[in-house]
């Protein structure tokens, strides 16, 4: 590899470094309108299926901001997206991504929007 | 004078006889109830002519509801999952009597004599007997398996003797409490397979049987033998294959049972397991779409029905019993989440949460004969399960 590519590919990598640590640091990356209305249907409809429409709690615990407070929120990401072994929480993986489901897990802790 | 004073208010009293409407007195045989899960509300339907006649709020969270019917059918007991258990009069469609009995509710069920309504609760974890007229407490059964802790309740039905038999999720057991003394419950324990999720009673009340979440198999207590204990059937139907993810939990009632084989949900896999149900070996498994909710019997048995766990649920499959295949796919609309036979099964409800209606399908041909709208429409119950044992 000669020098010039070397030095874009680093250039590249601190940019992409710094890309993650500022979407990390900040708030998660805004979904768009019609995708937010589709998880927070997702979340009242079909989460609700165990944990209730009005998230207070069924098969699976409550997600109330209450609740959630004491839950690291990568800790509650990683719940959504892999599920919990041993419990009946399927992983949603398939349904949504990490950003989605940080974006999911910020709206819980502040008390979740209802449906349209 | 005095009579003569009478006789204008005995004309008034039959002139308003006279006009009360011709369908203010009619029967309750073709009622039944369809749950708006989001609005708290409930429409009261009747499947005579597939007409809605009225709507009634304020029910409270009806997220996951259930309902059971007075023994004379008059009369719907809703249960919400806020704990509120609602008396409703079908007919005059208001509310006749209201409580809030728990704080997290799964539903309920009527004793055998009509006379009390039980609650089977998640949050305290237990059930409750209530006066079927007045709502009053009874009895409060706390499904307590250690000190200081109680565990959710699932799969409550009635079944003689005003006897109810239920399953405990965190506590691996089938119990049993006899209410002939209301206020005097005695209840029995049977250890059972690990993380029971619903249960059900055969349509004689001869064998509960509870499915699990937490092993691969059914815990069956045979009701006439209760001090065999429970026992394993279908064990092992996974063959240690990895679990497909679940995300609704399968729903069990007494329709499983058709054609001598009852037929049940695998949980983690895309089949309804089959049984003999005599023996309770498996006969069969039927791939289908998707993870199974309901599978219910049309009431000849001919036909076993199933919806499916989200990502699925747009789906129905129509399973013929002899066949033992799957004879029809179709979907009646988005988010289907239930089904009722009419008592005969000539046409089966459905409702479709996401596309906001329930469909009237002629189960002979498959014709969708009605469409009703439906605001987030979830449960349908008709009033013919007031008659049978364990709904």
């Amino acid at each position: 590899m000669d020098r010039p590519l070397l030095l874009h590919v680093a250039v590249l990598l601190g940019l992409t470094a710094l890309a993650v640590s500022a979407a990390q640091s900040a708030e998660p990356p805004q979904p768009d309108p019609a995708r937010q209305q589709a998880l927070v249907h997702m979340v009242r409809q079909d989460c609700g299926s165990c944990h209730g429409m009005r998230l207070t709690g069924g098969l699976g615990p409550a997600l109330t901001p209450e609740r959630l407070a004491e839950w690291p929120d990568d800790s509650l990401v990683a719940t959504i997206i892999h599920g919990r072994p041993g419990t009946a929480m399927p992983g949603w993986e398939r349904f949504l991504n990490e950003s989605e489901a940080g974006w999911i897990v910020a709206r819980l802790k502040q008390g979740f929007p209802p449906l349209d | 004078m005095r009579l003569a004073a009478l006789i204008p208010a005995f004309a008034l009293g039959l002139a308003a006889c006279a006009s009360t409407p011709p369908d203010a007195v009619r029967g309750t045989g073709d009622l039944g109830v369809v749950i708006e899960r989001a609005a708290g509300r409930v429409q009261v339907i009747e499947h005579s002519h597939n007409t809605r006649l009225g709507t009634i709020a304020g029910l409270g969270d009806l997220s996951h509801a259930h309902v059971a019917f007075s023994r004379d059918a008059r009369y719907a007991y809703v249960f919400g999952r806020d704990g509120g258990l609602t008396k409703v009069d079908l007919l005059t469609r208001r509310i006749d009597k209201r409580v809030i009995q728990a704080g997290n509710s799964i539903g309920g069920s009527v004793s055998q004599n009509g006379k009390l309504v039980v609650a089977q609760n998640y949050e305290p974890g237990g059930i409750k007997a209530f006066d079927a007229d007045t709502l009053e407490l009874l009895a409060d059964v706390p499904a307590e398996y250690a000190p200081g802790k109680f565990s959710r309740v699932v799969g409550l039905a009635d079944v003689s003797g005003q006897r109810f038999v239920y399953a405990l999720f965190d506590a691996n057991e089938i119990r049993v409490t006899d209410f002939s003394d209301p206020k005097n419950p005695v209840t029995t324990r049977y250890p059972a397979g690990k993380q029971p999720y619903d249960g059900l009673v055969t349509p004689d009340g001869r064998y509960f049987l509870a499915g699990l979440f937490g092993e691969d198999g059914i815990s069956l207590l045979d009701l006439w033998k209760p001090e065999a204990g429970a026992r394993k059937i279908l064990a092992g139907y996974g063959r240690g294959e990895e679990k497909l993810p679940v995300f609704k939990m399968p729903h069990l009632r007494g329709w499983s049972l058709a054609a001598g084989q009852a037929w049940l949900p695998a949980i983690g896999r895309h089949e309804v397991l089959v049984a003999d149900a005599g023996t309770w070996a498996e006969t069969g498994r039927i791939p289908v779409k998707g993870q199974p909710v309901f599978v219910m019997a049309r009431p000849d048995g001919r036909q076993i029905w199933v919806n499916f766990a989200f990502p699925d649920n747009e789906w129905v499959q129509v399973i013929d019993t002899v066949d033992k295949r799957v004879v029809h796919t179709f979907s009646p609309g988005k988010a289907v989440l239930h089904m009722e036979f009419t008592p005969r099964g000539e046409n089966v409800w459905l409702s479709s949460r996401d596309s906001n209606r329930v469909s009237v399908v002629d189960t002979a041909t498959f014709a969708v004969r009605k469409e009703l709208p439906a605001d987030a429409p979830s449960g349908i119950f008709f009033t013919s399960r007031a008659q049978r044992i364990g709904f």
